[in-house]
């Protein structure tokens, strides 16, 4: 199985169209089959906070969202999660390699690995976590669960979900 | 001219159009002069009219403006490179530059001291940047809304505020009032 080209085809089949992204090593495969897409408006964003704002704009448009990014970015977005996804009621799917957990090389991923969970907790925002290749069966679920209950869901991909860092 | 003044005076040429509004007094005060379900007030996440109004832009056709402060640009400066870099001829970026953060007390922002946010978004690669004094902006406005190039507008005025009182709609009822506005 391809997982790339999978999270490629369920976002397309639940009509996700505007996918906003920050690039992480873990993403890069995802990233490119999303720019391959016809069926998706694909803009790179110079910071999560303000891919977070326009897939606000698109949303309002009629359109459905997605983020793609890495944990860290937690960090950089939870003002704007819970003063402009969640108090005004906007679904958001944020597909997010959770950099610092198994198989991770570089040991300053793991600081923000460590709260990583917590935070998301702390926001109440319904998280998920693929660490087996086969989890991404779960994918199209969680899309089909997110413009259900219009929140920001969290999908949490671990190095072990991707395939590892190969020989180190 | 200060903020309300501006907006004020702009009031009829935007009523019409859908407008993403910054904010704390920017929000409150075109709330005040003319509310319009074809207004999107933001009450937190203080940087994000551009990006939301661009957002909005891009996934639909009919012309957006975003109304946004000095202060709030400068805290989202990275936005300028991805506007630019994905123009499209419905957005009109309105850039309320009074040279300071107006909503917290007019503490100064360096757009008011040596740095240019015409230059920044020229530098970012913005085609179409104008900036203007506040007693010109109507005509530039609409020449901006009218065209199908996308516009940077700064327009340089005073600081100050008025004193109003801050708004109440949930922000629930903001959107889907707003949403239904774009939908129509
Ligand atoms: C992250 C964050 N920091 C600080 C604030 C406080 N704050 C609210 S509005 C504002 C000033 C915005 O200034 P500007 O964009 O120039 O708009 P003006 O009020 O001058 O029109 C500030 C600092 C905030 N809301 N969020
Ligand atoms: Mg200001």
């Amino acid at each position: 199985m391809n997982i790339d080209k999978k999270i490629a085809d369920d976002l397309v089949a639940n009509d996700i169209s505007f996918v906003t992204t920050v690039p992480c090593k873990q993403l890069a495969g995802v990233i490119e089959e999303v720019e391959k897409r016809d069926d998706i408006f694909h803009i790179p964003s110079n910071k999560e906070d303000e891919g977070m704002g326009l897939c606000a704009g698109a949303h309002m448009a009629g359109k459905r969202p997605a983020i793609i990014m890495q944990n860290t970015a937690i960090g950089v977005t939870i003002n704007t999660l819970a003063t402009l996804i969640q108090y005004y009621r906007m679904p958001l799917p944020m597909l997010i390699s959770y950099r610092g957990e198994l198989r991770e090389p570089v040991a300053c991923q793991v600081e923000m690995a460590v709260h990583t969970k917590a935070l998301l907790a702390q926001l109440n925002i319904p998280t998920y976590h693929f660490h087996w290749q086969k989890d991404v069966e779960e994918f199209d679920n969680i899309l089909k669960y997110t413009f259900m209950c219009n929140k920001p869901v969290a999908i949490l991909t671990d190095a072990n979900f991707w395939g590892g860092y190969g020989d180190q | 001219m200060i903020r309300s003044e501006i907006l004020k005076e702009i009031a009829p040429i935007i009523r019409d159009h859908l407008v993403v509004c910054n904010i704390g007094l920017p929000s409150q005060e075109l709330h005040m002069i003319d509310d319009q379900p074809t207004n999107f007030y933001m009450l937190g996440t203080m940087g994000l009219s551009s990006s939301i109004g661009f957002g909005l832009a891009l996934a639909q056709d009919k012309p957006v403006i975003s109304i946004d402060g000095d202060g709030s640009v400068l805290t989202n400066l990275g936005t300028l490179p991805t506007i630019a870099n994905n123009a499209t001829g419905n957005y009109t970026l309105l850039i309320i530059d009074n040279g300071s953060y107006g909503s917290t007390g007019d503490q100064p922002t360096y757009a008011g001291q040596k740095t240019s946010l015409t230059a920044v978004a020229r530098a970012c690669g913005c085609d179409n940047v104008i900036e203007v004094q506040d007693k010109d902006l109507g005509p530039v406005l609409q020449s901006a809304i009218d065209s199908d190039e996308m516009t940077i507008i700064v327009c340089k005025c005073d600081s100050g505020n008025i004193k109003l009182p801050v708004i109440t709609m949930d922000p629930v009822v903001i959107k889907d009032r707003f949403m239904k506005a774009v939908a129509s």
